[in-house]
């Protein structure tokens, strides 16, 4: 066991082997100065590192419901303002909330968003893996156009989700938070040099990362470092930064990859390589196209 | 009753996730550059730097008890001294 990185959370959690989440989370805290308080939506991070009897957390950890990840840490962090002005506590606590995309994007977006406005000293870290994958695999609204879920199902009437991806982000955006980004477990430097901005803010900040999920985006258990790689390099996952409302695009792939490279990694996405289906496959390069275009945009590209 | 409900972390009571390996790396300490590229793409923070021999650099060791066996190692390492062999 490697104890340097274990000391926020431990080995011995029942995540799936192969699963990129406990290394964002180590890779985030890590990079914190002072002690953290985390708040967890339910979800696969909840489900796996708090085993009764055992937590994997080796920090001041709670969970309360799905919906409230948000609503909790705010709790949390007006308790400790109190409680500093009555000198019960003086160290400086920096307040961390994790919650999955259907926790986030779907579920606890309203106490997101409440907690976001009445701007709380806390970090936000949403693991985007596409999908309700604690329950098996249901469409949330992260889930990509095309994929194919449990209910999203793929036959000869369907090829899997007909919906785009919430532009989560943007809504985050439009709170006027200080600091948002989006980063990417594969770009382990930038997503440190991020996580460090958002954890030295003073006020609200966010973070999605993205997280690929071995059992239900249906790849083996070794790649997930080569796929999220992939979703960055064929600009499906762009990198990008808003700094008080300025965007700003961390890193550029000098040769874009068609999106196809990273979609024929995965199981979900295998029907789309029918040739009935070939239509759609242009419209996805068309929607990561546009998509990316648009943050350019932003970024004053 | 726990007072409180509060759990503290205890890696004793952890159950042992090594028993769920079906495949299991092996470091080739002589081939190991000792990059340390896959200590924090781990998982389960099961790989250390530890001195090996006379090595001028710290090479990879991986703890048995807690590898799960899912290969992230042996996929992201650039010189390939991780090799999957069969438990």
């Amino acid at each position: 066991m490697n104890k340097d990185l274990a000391k926020n959370l431990a080995p011995g959690h029942s995540a799936c082997a192969g699963c990129a989440f406990p290394s964002i989370v180590r890779t985030i805290l890590g990079e914190a100065t002072t002690p953290v308080v985390i708040s967890n939506a339910t979800g696969c991070l909840e489900v796996t590192s708090t085993i009764y009897p055992y937590t994997a957390w080796n920090v001041p950890y709670i969970h309360s419901a799905f919906e409230n990840a948000a609503a909790t840490i705010s709790g949390v962090e007006r308790a400790y303002l109190a409680m500093r002005k009555k000198g019960k506590i003086k160290k400086k606590i920096k307040f961390v909330a994790f919650g999955g995309d259907g926790g986030t994007y779907d579920i606890g977006l309203q106490a997101l968003s409440g907690a976001l406005e009445r701007g709380h000293n806390f970090l936000y870290v949403v693991y985007d893996n596409g999908g309700y994958m604690n329950t098996g695999n249901q469409r949330s609204s992260a889930t990509p156009y095309g994929a194919g879920t449990e209910t999203t199902p793929v036959g000869d009437e369907s090829f899997g989700k007909v919906e785009m991806r919430k532009n989560l982000m943007g809504i985050v955006a439009a709170h006027n938070i200080p600091y948002a980004a989006q980063a990417n477990i594969a770009n382990l430097a930038d997503l440190k040099m991020k996580a460090k901005k958002a954890l030295a803010v003073d006020g609200p900040s966010f973070l999605t990362v993205f997280s690929p999920c071995t059992n239900n985006w249906k790849f083996p258990t070794s790649q997930y470092v080569a796929i999220a790689k992939l979703a960055t390099e064929t600009n499906f996952w762009p990198l990008y930064e808003i700094e008080n409302g300025k965007y700003k695009l961390s890193w550029e792939p000098k040769t874009i990859k068609p999106v196809t490279e990273f979609l024929k990694t995965q199981g979900r996405f295998k029907h789309l390589f029918l040739p009935k289906n070939k239509l759609i496959l242009g419209k996805i390069q068309k929607i990561v196209n546009d998509e990316f275009a648009r943050i350019a945009s932003l970024c004053g590209l | 009753m726990e007072k409180g409900a509060i759990i503290k972390h205890d890696i004793k009571k952890s159950p042992r996730t090594g028993s769920w390996r079906y495949m299991k790396p092996e470091v080739d300490k002589d081939k190991c550059i000792g990059c340390a590229t896959c200590v924090p793409f781990c998982p389960d923070a099961c790989i250390e730097m530890k001195k090996h021999k006379n090595d001028k650099r710290d090479k990879a060791d991986i703890d048995y008890e807690f590898c799960k066996g899912c290969g992230v190692c042996a996929q992201i390492c650039p010189v390939r001294a991780i090799i999957m062999k069969k438990n």
